[in-house]
């Protein structure tokens, strides 16, 4: 396969063994994201403990792009701050948004891990919707999840 | 004359081309074909050498270019044969000629002298479950807008329509049966004569879509013997946005009018409008002059290919796509199996993988196939499937190609595996 597929190895690992796959019994919020161009689906649970992603769990189905980019966030944003998650997506948006020019630093790399396979997706208009559609639902997963505690606290 | 494949592909500049490195192998003709050399110099030649608007101007330019576009017309009506040139419309493309029925027919609900098109609550307009969302869409909406019921004529597993149900469907309170000639998402060739007969039968209008048809296999409007036949010229080797509809003049001639405008009127006053004869009545605002000439050369040169010549090349190269996918494990085909009564699509499933893998993955090595539902939603809920992998050939496809597809998609299963 050459190093301009689509398909590095890194999404066809992600998609043969997904992470986090399976919807953990105890959550905050469960959100579902579709994508109509492809059909894809994604159902999410996620939990927070204080401002930390403490779980996040995933059911879908759909093409082999949308379902490793979710495995991929679903490994990076485990553990992490919700800032630090939403930062990630944020960076994560840029580069998918990028259309093949992306200009990536050594801190970036780092930061998005396995998910810098999915640069190569950027020029292909049509599929970016797929490589989003995981983490536009964690985002919407950790702001309701932050509503809802908000919503406890006050 | 036996028809030289190699030949005709030296026609068409863009198959010599390469993607991604590769030659491009191009399997995406059903959802637009490659255009000849003939078509690009015609419209670029009237752009160059003839233009102006059309109908209305008295100089030469004027004169030069509206004979032009009627000359397309008149090669579409011999294409068609079609018993006069004034049945032939030009419309953007086929969406745009079955929404111009759709809305016609609900336009006569208020317009004078058309009481026999009013459609209302108790009658009933029919489609089939294959049908591209065009051919669906404007008859939901006009269901909708008069009161009319929305029926549907089912599919059996093998992708063709359920024999039995063409009866049952189309009954006497039927007002309308609009129906494709060949499908887009499976190949499938309708049997257009029978469904014709029984609309006919209980005095309902018929209309075929024949999008697909028209590039592979002989269009005789009088021996289909429909009311309505419209097709579009990007897939018939014309340029994109220019369709035809072709419609039995006495039927075109009480009709009323879509868009109201300029060269679609008789005469206007500020108390009130008449509107002009058919073909004009339907054709209001400038249309699209080049694209139209441009048809009329696509037209000539599938008619100095033989569309008979053409059918039996693509059914040859159906049948080999047929049996070398067959052949494939895990492999799917959505649609008849068998080379009968079929066109040169194919859509098939691959187990384990996505439609939109298989394609991007052919796409890599310079294979283009089309992945989704092809605007057929429901083909795909009937069949339990998201999405199909879709194939499709024309004059310029070959053996050679319909391998590097097979040795393509088992490349795609082996990365999967």
């Amino acid at each position: 396969m050459s190093d301009e597929s689509v398909y590095q190895q890194i999404i066809l690992d992600h998609y043969k063994h997904p992470q986090h796959r399976g919807l953990p019994d105890e959550f905050d919020t469960q959100v579902h994201h579709v994508n109509p161009t492809c059909g894809d689906e994604v159902t999410l649970r996620l939990r927070l403990a204080g401002d930390t992603v403490a779980d996040l769990g995933w059911e879908g189905e759909g093409c082999s792009i949308s379902q490793a980019s979710t495995s991929v966030m679903s490994d990076l944003v485990v553990g992490k701050s919700v800032d630090d998650a939403l930062a990630l997506q944020a960076k994560f948006l840029d580069l998918m948004q990028s259309q093949g020019h992306a200009e990536l630093t050594e801190l970036d790399e780092d930061e998005l891990e396995d998910a810098v396979a999915f640069e190569g997706v950027s020029k292909y208009p049509a599929r970016v919707k797929c490589a989003l559609l995981g983490w536009m639902a964690m985002k919407s997963a950790v702001a309701e999840a932050r509503l809802l505690s908000e919503g406890n606290n006050s | 004359m036996s028809f030289d494949v190699e030949a005709v592909r030296k026609d068409f500049p863009i198959l010599s081309r390469e993607v991604h490195g590769v030659p491009l192998v191009y399997l995406d003709s059903a959802n637009s074909a490659q255009k000849p050399q003939v078509v690009i110099d015609a419209e670029a030649d009237l752009y160059a050498n003839h233009y102006a608007n059309v109908a209305r101007a008295v100089h030469t330019l004027g004169s030069e270019v509206t004979h032009a576009y009627e000359g397309a017309r008149d090669k579409v009506a011999a294409f068609l044969n079609a018993p006069s040139r004034d049945e032939v419309i030009f419309t953007r493309n086929i969406t745009e000629a079955l929404n111009l029925l759709a809305y016609s027919l609900s336009n006569a609900t208020s317009f004078p002298g058309a009481e026999k098109f009013k459609l209302g609550p108790g009658d009933e307009i029919v489609v089939t479950e294959m049908e591209h969302h065009s051919n669906i869409v404007p008859w939901q909406q006009l269901a909708q807008r008069t009161g009319a019921t929305f029926r549907w004529i089912p599919l059996t597993d093998d992708g063709r329509l359920v024999d039995e149900a063409i009866d049952e469907v189309i009954n006497e309170r039927t007002k309308v049966v609009s129906f494709v000639y060949q499908s887009n998402a499976l190949g499938t060739i309708n049997p257009v004569k029978r469904i014709v007969a029984r609309a006919k039968a209980v005095g309902a209008l018929s209309i075929v879509d024949a999008a697909q048809a028209a590039p592979h296999l002989p269009l005789d409007v009088q021996d289909l013997g429909a009311d309505f036949v419209a097709f579009t010229g990007h897939k018939l080797y014309g340029p994109s946005g220019v369709g035809v509809l072709w419609g039995r003049y006495d039927l075109l001639a009480e009709l009323p009018p879509f868009l109201g405008g300029g060269e679609m009127i008789e005469t206007v006053d500020m108390t009130g409008s008449t509107f002009a004869a058919p073909p004009h009545r339907f054709e209001a605002g400038t249309p699209m002059i080049a694209q139209a000439v441009a048809l009329g050369t696509a037209v000539d040169y599938v008619t100095d290919l033989g569309i008979e010549n053409i059918h039996d090349h693509e059914h040859a190269i159906t049948g080999y796509a047929l049996e070398a996918l067959a052949s494939i494990p895990d492999l799917r085909i959505i649609g008849p199996a068998d080379n009968v009564d079929r066109g040169a699509t194919i859509a098939f499933a691959l187990k384990g993988v996505h439609p939109h893998d298989v394609a991007q993955l052919l796409d890599e090595h310079g294979i283009a196939v089309r992945a989704g539902h092809h605007c057929a939603r429901p083909v795909c809920v009937r069949y339990g499937i998201p999405a199909t992998t879709r194939a499709s050939f024309g004059v310029y496809t070959t053996t050679d190609e319909i391998d590097a597809l097979v040795s393509g998609v088992r490349r795609v299963q082996e990365m999967f595996a």
